[in-house]
């Protein structure tokens, strides 16, 4: 697909070469280097698909996927790209239908005018939830073609055979006729009801579907030639910043300006003040003005002493009246327990931590008054279309969204927050405005993963099988309200309403064990006087198998059995057992009941390994860490990962493969170092020092397993193997030093504390 | 205020009217579009703005445009033929050994960190082309990675390093040592 067709950086779907001749100065990435080479991207010739306001009718083929006359074809995918590969994936789904191959498929950015509603691309979910409608329409477009193309060689459907879009009648011998799909139906509407009729290949038929072709957009990535959000200009537009306190406040008060000295930036002339309630913003000609004019504005605020301080979080949490809700129960916990051989109670805690993109989020905003259009990278187009068009006091059809790619997301980081404030900088200054966060305020203003504490209780007989378990967990939900939106309008703040991903987790907690006697409660602490907080790549899930699995670990422990051969005693399901299995067997794991008396040496550095199962609220994790504590100096470092993913059908192996290694690294990252910090006011976690991640000299290595099923439906892959590893580390402690850490990250004060203890 | 200044970036001139004291990663992707070197913390500790200035991988978010007067700024961009320069090839390849070897081990997921990661590994193998993995993990250091790469970051640095000594030397490459280990996908 040759980049000419391409017309997707230009807004309102102009065709490139008149924007060009249009003539911003600063139109994204048409550089002294050359015209960006952005055939991932196609785009169709005709100006038509686009022209009105989406979401396209989800029951017409045309929707789903057009064929160019060049015998290519364009899927209209509903999910985003965020690094994870499901673009590629998705359009390994759609070629496999169409018997395409993966040079002859593409597909287009998200854009509420062009591309379907499938919901937002939550939950790694893109596959479980997107193919089904992507393969059903690809299949239901190649049995229009093949009726097509029987018509035009006069014969019957039955006798066709497809290969790479071309069409021939089979058990001909020698020469015979064809025809390809672009012929038949060349750059032209199918026009055809999207019944969800046609068969769909049996799994033994597939060719592309569970193979290993490369993901379409690492070319590109690497050369420099991706466009990426950060990259767009619009002709016109002005550069804006936000000016805030540094580090959020508590979420229920906000911030109220208190004095505003406009002359503070005088001495840039170029740049002014724009300001609605307690937004306030910068916009100037230049970048470095904006920055600059951020920078130097003098401005007080009043922000009330509300936040508990990251120190003592988990016990004013625990102090709240909460409100309950039983997620589980099953059987009689206390019986049980009273009756039980073993019994193990652990109270754990883990921080809120940052989504920390690499490159803070940024938006473009081209406000009028009676239409918007609006750049940035949600994770779903149609959710931040209506968020917007409320704030901009317009209907939803007269904002458009576009989703570029910006650094990776993780979840609900401020993407929503800078586009809404993109939206009103533009507004305010009546010209299209980019606006670029700073590293202080992406971390500082984020939607925080949210704190939890876990208590647990759980009992075993005397053959070590689990008879009792018992979760009870407090957090806060999310925040329904952005910054953005508070600050200006004074919207106030609320919680988003209770879900799975929000409450005790019950795959989690226990689910994975067979136990007759279970109870998971969960205690929802009002949300107000804490953190802003959204979805964190494994929702709260860590923190559940950090208390969970050790709480195992401990049974095992007074058992006296090995930890995988106890879980191996209380699993029936063959989906945990596989994962469990495979790292068990990739890691090489010795049965040996722990923690083994020789770990307990007075050696100043002693190594433990562990082994955990979790995942968030699909598929299967499993999970071996092997670890190294000095005593001393209570520095952990993690030598060696092995985690295993169960996902159903793999579309493509290699990039869970690639999700599995990342999830390792970060959920290392997520248990050594990284915790909010905030005093009663702010939040004080800015930058990559005041919030560490791991870097390269503690990495550990790391041995990704994809377990493939090719019987079962395909789920998530992008963040399931997280709560294992969680889990597996803080049992590779216990291991190593015979001591339960009840509280994350591993810290060396914390380590060094909980050694003392011991 | 601004005046006109010159620079000297991938082997071109360009003047600018920008103040002074702009950190030259302002003027690298405003006045001059370019798209390697891109806004990460403005602060000098994540990488994302990396660019070689005579050779040596420096941050441009904290460097003021008027501090490369004189020298010779290189961006991804630039890099290979920054590269062929330094190889003394007769033509500039189309994408750095490092680049290549970021391809072959499929390394990238969101990508956005990857300017710096390339710029960082290519200042190392042009000081020191058969790193150990401790040099690698040392050289590459001040450069996060949200996503978690870094193991085949390392394994596609030491893929690089191979590949330019067979290229230097006609010989083939030894075996790589991986920092993500394969494991066999389990069909069940």
């Amino acid at each position: 697909m040759s980049a000419a067709k391409h017309s997707f950086l230009v807004p309102h779907a102009l065709p490139r070469r008149e924007f060009l001749k249009a003539g911003g100065a600063l139109v994204i990435g048409f550089s002294s280097a050359g015209a960006i080479s952005d055939a991932l991207f196609a785009q169709e010739s005709a100006a038509a698909r686009g022209a009105t306001a989406g979401p396209p009718d989800p029951k017409q083929i045309d929707t789903w996927l057009a064929i160019h006359s060049d015998n290519t074809a364009t899927v209209y995918i509903g999910y985003v790209e965020l690094g994870q590969g499901s673009t590629t994936s998705l359009l390994q789904i759609s070629a496999e239908e169409l018997d395409l191959d993966m040079s002859q498929v593409g597909t287009v950015r998200l854009d509420t005018n062009i591309t379907p509603n499938q919901g937002g691309t939550y939950s790694s979910s893109s596959i479980a939830r997107g193919s089904p409608a992507i393969r059903t329409a690809a299949a239901e477009a190649r049995q229009a073609l093949l009726q097509m193309a029987s018509k035009k060689l006069g014969a019957p459907v039955e006798r066709l055979i497809v290969s790479k879009g071309v069409v021939t009648v089979g058990g001909m011998g020698g020469e015979s006729a064809s025809v390809t799909y672009g012929e038949l139906i060349g750059d032209k509407q199918f026009n055809l009801a999207f019944t969800g009729s046609a068969p769909v290949k049996p799994v033994s038929d597939y060719k592309l579907v569970g193979t290993r072709p490369p993901r379409n957009d690492i070319p590109d990535k690497v050369s420099g030639k991706y466009v990426y959000l950060q990259h767009l200009r619009l002709p016109g537009m002005l550069h804006g910043r936000v000016v805030r306190p540094r580090g959020q406040t508590a979420y229920g008060s906000g911030a109220k300006v208190v004095t505003l000295d406009e002359s503070s930036i005088a001495h840039i002339p170029s740049a002014r003040v724009v300001r609605r309630g307690d937004f306030v913003g910068v916009v100037a000609e230049r970048e470095w003005d904006a920055v600059r004019a951020a920078r130097d504005l003098k401005i007080t605020w009043d922000i009330p002493p509300a936040l508990p301080t990251s120190e003592s979080v988990y016990d004013a949490m625990r102090a709240e009246t909460t409100r309950d809700r039983v997620v589980l129960q099953r059987g009689d916990v206390d019986a049980a327990v009273r009756d039980a051989a073993h019994i193990a109670t652990g109270h754990y805690r883990g921080p809120y931590q940052a989504h920390a993109p690499f490159g803070p989020n940024g938006a473009l905003a081209d406000v009028k008054s009676d239409s918007a259009l609006v750049i940035c990278s949600t994770q779903d187009v149609y959710a931040t279309r209506n968020a917007l068009a409320g704030i901009l006091g317009l209907k939803p059809q007269q904002v458009r969204v576009q989703y570029y790619e910006g650094s990776g997301t993780y979840g609900h980081s401020c993407y929503d927050d800078v586009a809404q404030a993109a939206a009103i900088l533009s507004q305010l200054a009546g010209k299209p405005v980019r606006l670029q966060f700073m590293r202080w305020d992406e971390h500082g203003w984020d939607l925080y993963g949210p704190a939890h504490v876990g208590e647990v209780r759980a009992a075993a007989d005397a053959n070590g099988k689990i008879v009792a378990y018992q979760y009870d967990g407090w957090h806060h939900n999310w925040s329904a309200v952005e910054t953005s939106a508070q600050l200006a309008l004074g919207t106030t703040a609320a919680e988003w309403p209770d879900g799975a991903a929000q409450m005790v987790n019950p795959s989690d907690c226990g689910g994975m064990y067979d136990i007759a006697n279970a109870k998971l409660v969960n205690h929802h602490v009002p949300g107000m006087n804490y953190l802003r907080a959204a979805w964190l790549r494994s929702p709260l899930d860590l923190s559940f198998s950090f208390a969970s699995e050790q709480t195992i670990d401990e049974l095992a422990r007074q058992a006296g059995i090995d930890a995988y051969e106890f879980r191996k005693r209380n699993i029936t399901s063959d989906r945990w057992m596989g994962v469990l299995d495979a790292v068990a067997k990739a890691s090489k794991w010795d049965v040996t009941p722990l923690p083994p008396a020789s770990k307990l040496s007075k050696e100043k550095i002693v190594t433990g390994r562990g082994i955990g199962l979790g995942t968030h609220l699909t598929s299967y994790g499993g999970a071996v860490a092997e670890i190294e504590v000095n005593k001393e100096t209570g520095k952990v470092r993690v030598k060696r990962m092995y985690g295993a993913i169960d996902a159903g059908l793999a579309v493509n192996p290699a990039f869970i493969e690639n999700q599995i290694s990342g999830q390792l690294v970060q959920t290392a990252s997520r248990m050594l170092l990284e915790e909010v910090k905030f005093n009663k006011t702010n939040v004080t976690s800015l930058d990559w020092n005041s919030y560490p991640i791991l870097r390269f000299e503690e990495c550990p290595e790391v041995v990704p397993i994809v377990v493939q099923r090719l019987d079962q439906k395909s789920t998530g892959a992008g963040e399931e193997v997280m709560a294992a590893a969680a889990g597996a580390i803080a049992c590779a402690f216990f291991d190593a030093t015979g001591v339960h850490i009840t509280e994350f990250p591993l810290t060396p004060k914390r380590v060094l504390a909980a050694l003392g203890s011991g | 205020m601004a005046g006109e200044i010159k620079i000297r970036v991938n082997e071109q001139v360009h003047s600018v009217a920008a103040d002074p004291d702009t950190p030259l990663l302002y003027v690298l992707i405003n006045d001059l579009q370019l798209q390697g070197p891109r806004f990460g913390c403005g602060l000098a500790q994540c990488g994302s703005c990396s660019v070689l200035l005579d050779g040596e991988e420096i941050r441009s978010c904290v460097t003021p445009v008027s501090a490369v007067v004189g020298k010779s700024v290189t961006t991804l961009e630039g890099l290979p033929a920054w590269y062929a320069k330094q190889k003394k090839l007769a033509k500039a390849p189309e994408l750095h050994p490092v680049q290549q070897a970021l391809i072959d081990e499929q390394a990238v997921q969101c990508g956005y960190c990857f300017n710096g990661m390339i710029i960082q590994a290519a200042d190392l193998l042009s000081k020191t082309p058969h790193p150990t993995e401790t040099q690698i993990r040392t050289a590459m250091n001040g450069h996060l990675c949200r996503c978690g790469t870094y193991p085949r970051v390392i394994k596609a640095i030491q893929r690089a390093s191979h590949a330019m000594s067979a290229a230097a030397e006609n010989a083939g490459p030894d075996e790589l040592i991986a920092r993500e280990i394969p494991a066999a996908e389990v069909i069940r």
